[in-house]
């Protein structure tokens, strides 16, 4: 029981993670195509206070995972070694640019950290989802430990994952700054938000029809009986969400095109729930395999228990202290 | 097995991030508290020049703290890709230690930073300052569990070995409270203070230097004479006890750092010398008779084992441990010196007249880091060839990753670890270069809709 309670909380982490560094990331990738100061200004700054906390979730999924499941700590790490180190790299650029871009002491000196910016946060997604796609495809373990070659993780399947995230994010970030500013910035974003939305909708369609294609398991759990029970409203409620979303947009609302995207990749992590359980690394550890001793995994659980209601409280408090629209003019400096 | 190949890069690599990473942690440690208890003056005394310190220094904090984060990020994801069959083995033990970090530090510093480097329009000084103190307290919370952490792989207490050779958790008091943790813990927090001290210090001297002692300026120049006053003594009691610990329990160790490759009744100290481990002595010594005896067994002829003792396997490499130690140790005796003429000098009214101080205090700017990186190569180069002492060798930690991906990996972190922290380093001193402003902050009750933080120097009045 214990592996699977933790199995849902990791998930539940690294959900947490994708939605709202997904946001933050994608505000990042956003910054390619707008190029004026002062709607970088606005940006950045809509997320300047909270993208430390979004980002700690992701310290949860690998340190949870560390505490709770190491072997697949340890398999996975090493197998997905140049997409995690790619990740790590370009997140550093991405987070020292919040404070960086506003010190440089030149204008040569603010874009180049704008770039980093930018670039740090698409490499990053791009890098997660070939993390998504690599662990997805099957990660081939000896003895525990990684048997696998250098570049096993590579392959169009991976690839079409990096891209669907970039996308994904940039989806996010862009109903993101729906919600929270306005004046022109709110009018383009609304534009981006169409295409991507659709670019988005197009991409999980397609990883969603090749995902159960990898392993016999996996198309067993979405078409056989019952689980077709189980996964047909996914993609009703997905079509649903588009339907909403595109609504909203149409009506220019503020916030309903932020939570229709949020609700796909709500919906697509279901969907990824219902292809992996109860494997943990496919295909051949499954949660019990990869789990700790009972007296480490009760021992986190503990803490978690008590620790991540009050988590998410203050966390609430810190948006809410941030609420309202983020007006131009009002620097950060 | 050559010099670089696979098991060689990874420790390289480990090395180079954790030393990067604890530079930033050290800052946001002692830089957290410092701002604390600015906050708390300005409450309490309504003196608006712990104000204006406070917004001074919440710039090189917030600077410090963001690059502290994502060296970090990167730290929990290396146990995995460089040292996954450590993970694999002790993750059980460790990990959840780890996981506690998470849930009760990360987060509470990253939900209130927010608040603390941009709310002090909206939630006003009092909720303000609960958030500058609730950060602090997160900083220390880390460093509580990050060191036990690091203090059971020194010396591990209350786990079992499973058949397929895992370590398993026995007791958790005995592993978060191992034998080394209740010195260790105290003389990392004393040290990340003191490297604060030694920059807050830096930064007062230089502007007293230039001629800009401002109120502001010979503040935090007191201040932080105050506190290596009090800290440096303390330090060096705490690593005296520190010492002693490491003594009972990785004896080896404590030979190393003496330099001691013979058993001694009656052992000498050696202050200098060249350690070789060819001819198994120590080079040109400078010694001072029975004096290691006496400070590592309280006692004129006490006994002290040397490295011999142990088989050339199981001995660290000594002369890195050597001198790092003499680099922390030589350090921590200059800072006391100078919290001493400080207090002395501040008996006679002089403390912001003396120029010699002054340069005292500038030249030990970077004094606290220095000591905190050699007291680091000394604790875990004295570790080897074991990262569980005892227990796991470091040659049984390492991953199945192979050299070419570490050689392009460390590469890669090397350039960009230089180009990024450099580039933050550079802005941290051109912040530190320019003095405290009357009203850094502008004044506080100004309505504000965006995360604004304090305006740059170029707005506020000379
Ligand atoms: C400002 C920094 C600083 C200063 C002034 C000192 N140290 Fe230190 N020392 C550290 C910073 C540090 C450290 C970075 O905090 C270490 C590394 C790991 C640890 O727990 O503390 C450490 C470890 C460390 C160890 C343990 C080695 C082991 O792990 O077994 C000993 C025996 C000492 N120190 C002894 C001293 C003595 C006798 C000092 C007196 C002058 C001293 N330290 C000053
Ligand atoms: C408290 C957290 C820490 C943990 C859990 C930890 C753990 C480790 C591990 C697993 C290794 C690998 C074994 C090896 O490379 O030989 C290592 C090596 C090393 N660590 Fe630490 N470390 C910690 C803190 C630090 C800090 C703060 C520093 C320096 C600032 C440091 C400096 C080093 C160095 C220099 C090595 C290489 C030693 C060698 O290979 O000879 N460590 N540590
Ligand atoms: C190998 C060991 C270590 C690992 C795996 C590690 C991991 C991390 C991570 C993931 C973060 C970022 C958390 C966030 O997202 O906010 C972080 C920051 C931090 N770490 Fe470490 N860390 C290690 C060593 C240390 C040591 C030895 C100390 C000091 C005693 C320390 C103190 C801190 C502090 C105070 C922070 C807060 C952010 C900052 O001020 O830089 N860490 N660490």
């Amino acid at each position: 029981m214990l592996p699977v309670i933790w199995a849902a909380l990791i998930a539940f982490a690294v959900l947490a993670y994708v939605v709202l560094d997904g946001f933050d990331l994608g505000v990042g990738i956003l910054f390619a195509v707008e190029r004026e100061d002062v709607s970088r200004d606005v940006m950045v700054n809509s997320v300047a206070p909270v993208w430390d906390g979004n980002e700690t979730w992701l310290v949860l999924g690998g340190g949870g995972l560390f505490a709770v499941f190491p072997l697949a700590y340890a398999t996975i790490m090493p197998a997905l070694y140049p997409a995690i180190i790619g990740m790590l790299l370009a997140l550093v650029f991405r987070g020292v640019a919040f404070e960086f871009r506003f010190r440089a002491a030149t204008r040569t000196g603010r874009r180049l950290w704008d770039i980093s910016f930018a670039a740090g946060s698409t490499v990053a997604a791009f890098c997660q989802g070939l993390t998504l796609g690599g662990l997805l495809q099957g990660i081939h373990v000896v003895n525990r430990a990684y048997a696998g070659g250098w570049w096993d993780w590579l392959s169009s399947f991976s690839v079409l994952c990096g891209v669907a995230l970039v996308i994904g994010y940039a989806l996010l970030g862009a109903t993101w700054l729906i919600w929270r500013t306005d004046g022109a910035l709110q009018t383009r974003c609304r534009g981006y938000a169409k295409a991507l939305g659709a670019a988005t909708l197009g991409l999980i369609i397609v990883v969603s029809l090749w995902t159960p294609m990898l392993h016999p398991e996996f198309e067993a759990r979405w078409f056989g009986w019952p689980g077709i029970l189980l996964t047909s409203p996914v993609p009703i409620l997905v079509a649903l969400l588009a339907w909403r979303g595109w609504l909203g947009l149409a009506h220019q609302e503020h916030r309903s095109p932020f939570l229709c995207a949020l609700g796909w990749f709500v919906l697509c992590f279901a969907g990824l729930g219902i292809s992996m359980f109860p494997l943990m690394v496919p295909p051949s550890i499954d949660i019990w395999q990869a789990a700790a001793p009972p007296s480490s995994q009760a021992f986190l659980l503990v803490g978690a228990a008590v620790l991540v209601p009050i988590i998410l409280a203050y966390t609430g408090y810190a948006y809410w202290v941030f609420r309202g629209k983020v007006v131009p003019g009002v620097h950060y400096h | 097995m050559s010099t670089w190949d696979g098991f060689h890069l990874a420790r390289a690599q480990f090395a180079f991030t954790i030393m990067a990473h604890i530079i930033f942690p050290a800052l946001s440690i002692g830089l957290a508290s410092y701002l604390a208890v600015l906050e708390g003056l300005w409450l309490r005394t309504g003196r608006t020049v712990y104000l204006d310190l406070f917004h001074y220094w919440l710039k090189p904090f917030s600077l410090a703290f963001g690059m502290g984060v994502v060296s970090g990020v990167v730290m929990s994801y290396q146990f995995g890709t460089n040292w996954s069959s450590f993970a694999d083995k002790t993750g059980a033990v460790i990990g959840p230690l780890m996981g506690y970090e998470v849930l009760s530090a990360f987060f509470l510093e990253a939900g209130f930073l927010g608040v603390m480097l941009f709310g002090m329009k909206r939630v006003g000084p009092r909720l303000h300052f609960a958030a500058t103190c609730i950060v602090a307290v997160g900083t220390l919370i880390s460093a509580f569990w990050i060191l036990a952490v690091n203090s059971w792989m020194q010396t591990p207490a209350g786990f079992t070995i499973g058949p397929d050779g895992r370590l398993l958790p026995a007791s958790w008091w005995q592993i978060i409270f191992n034998p080394s943790f209740p010195v260790r813990f105290p003389h990392m927090v004393l040290a990340a203070y003191l490297s604060v001290a030694c920059i807050v210090g830096a930064t007062g001297a230089w502007h007293l230097l230039r001629g800009r002692g401002s109120p502001a300026v010979q503040t935090m120049f007191s201040m932080a004479l105050w506190m290596a006053a009090l800290a440096a003594p303390a330090q060096i009691f705490m690593g005296d006890l520190h010492g002693l610990n490491t003594l009972q329990h990785q004896p080896v160790k404590v030979a190393a750092m003496e330099g001691h490759y013979d058993s001694h009744d009656g052992a000498p100290l050696i202050l200098f010398g060249f350690p070789d481990d060819k001819t198994q002595r120590v080079d040109d010594a400078l010694e001072i008779p029975n004096l290691s005896s006496l400070i590592l067994t309280h006692s004129w002829n006490g006994h002290v084992r040397g490295l011999k003792e142990w088989p050339p396997q199981d001995r660290p490499p000594v002369a890195v441990v050597f001198w790092a130690f003499r680099v922390m140790v030589g350090l921590g005796f200059a800072m006391l010196g100078l919290g001493v003429a400080g207090l002395w000098l501040r008996w006679r009214g002089r403390l912001f007249t003396t120029r010699p101080l002054h340069w005292a205090a500038l030249a030990l700017g970077p004094a606290g880091l220095t000591a905190l990186l050699a007291g680091w190569v000394t604790t875990e180069v004295g570790r080897q060839p074991y990262t569980v002492y005892g227990v796991l060798r470091t040659v049984d930690s390492v991953s199945p990753v192979g050299a070419p991906g570490l050689a392009v990996s460390l590469t890669a972190f090397v350039l960009v670890y230089l180009t990024v922290f450099g580039a933050g380093i550079l802005m941290l001193l051109r912040l530190l270069a320019s003095p405290p402003q009357a009203n850094e902050a502008g004044p506080p009750p100004q309505p504000s809709h965006a995360a604004g933080i304090t305006p740059g120097p170029a707005l506020a009045a000379e």
